[in-house]
């Protein structure tokens, strides 16, 4: 029962599941974690280094080796920042793959999809893979595919809510019309939303509260990983489409009289 | 000379290089992304980059993010 690997922009991938590494309440759990959830990617975030810190850089020895470090441009509000900070992560040496985001509204931390385009056209052009963090939108999503981006990544819900998945209609049409890989970013609760996710033929799944914030988050990070493993074997195996009455399981015939 | 360092101003010595101040600060063997007025400077150009009075200086690194 082998799967065919993950493959973003000729990069093979055996895990499905990518990790975000943020709010972890130690980096000792956070290191076991991304260890448990067996994920090979990983996101980090671009920030100004802090002067006043004499801790610098310990961060950086917590996640294990071999891992991909995939930057994101969270917390930009323009096109122009988001790309701002991907050449940053790219002159940090974290290589060509950005998760691009630009939100458009602080409470909800929907993308602001007008400028998200925008910055996915300036960095393909510019030689990034672009996985961008988008809206449940098949046409938003087919747009930024056609303008290059490597992968495209819908939300399941907003950005740390654990509601799941909100539209599952909208991820079906979205994997069903992309060409490129499509992951599940943000909004997954619990095991069940990823294997979901999973089962709606999407090729990966990106969280972080939903680990990060469980009561164990090793624990959780472990049963992410077996939902998705789970949930890529449903659709692989094909399910049996619903019926509204039932289908006996055993024999008719030869009932006692 | 002063200096806008990530958002502080900063006393330096006129002809301070990125490389120099990048070492003042500790973070020489640190991963670590220069801009100055918001255009990047790249790691070859820190040891010869000498910054200008009023320059608007970012060090930036990877942390935990989602």
């Amino acid at each position: 029962m082998e799967d065919k690997p993950l493959v973003i922009a000729g990069r093979a991938f055996r895990s499905r599941l990518f990790v975000g590494t943020g709010k972890y309440k130690s980096f000792e759990t956070m290191r076991e974690a991304l260890l448990a959830s067996g994920a090979e990617v990983v996101t980090v975030a671009i920030r100004r280094v802090d002067l006043s810190s004499r801790e610098q850089g310990s961060f950086a020895s917590f996640i294990p080796p071999n891992m991909t470090i995939l930057p994101n441009t969270a917390g930009c509000y323009t096109a122009e920042d988001a790309i701002r900070t991907a050449y940053l992560a790219r002159e940090l040496g974290l290589g060509d793959m950005i998760k691009l985001e630009v939100i458009g509204d602080q409470k909800t931390l929907f993308p602001d999809t007008e400028g998200l385009l925008e910055a996915a056209k300036v960095l393909v052009n510019d030689g990034f893979i672009v996985l961008p963090y988008t809206n449940d939108d098949p046409v938003v999503a087919k747009k930024l595919e056609d303008v290059g981006c490597a992968a495209v990544m819908p939300l399941a819900a907003p950005i740390g809510s654990g509601l799941g998945i909100r539209n599952r209609h909208n991820i079906a049409i979205i994997v069903e019309q992309a060409k490129v890989p499509v992951i599940v970013d943000a909004g997954v609760g619990t095991a069940s939303d990823a294997a979901i996710a999973m089962e709606l033929g999407c090729d990966g799944v990106l969280m972080n509260t939903a680990i990060a914030e469980a009561k164990d988050p090793v624990m959780m990070a472990k049963a992410m990983k077996l939902a998705v493993e789970a949930g890529r074997l449903a659709y692989l195996a094909g399910r049996i489409p619903p019926k509204f009455y039932a289908s006996a399981s055993s024999p008719l015939v030869g009932m006692i009289q | 000379m002063k200096i806008i360092l990530n958002g502080k101003e900063r006393e330096i010595e006129k002809g301070t290089t990125v490389a120099q101040l990048l070492e003042a600060m500790g973070l020489k063997e640190r991963p670590v992304a220069v801009e100055v007025n918001k255009r990047i400077v790249r790691k070859q150009e820190h040891a010869q980059f000498e910054l200008k009075d009023g320059d608007r200086v970012e060090v930036v690194t990877f942390v935990q993010g989602g």
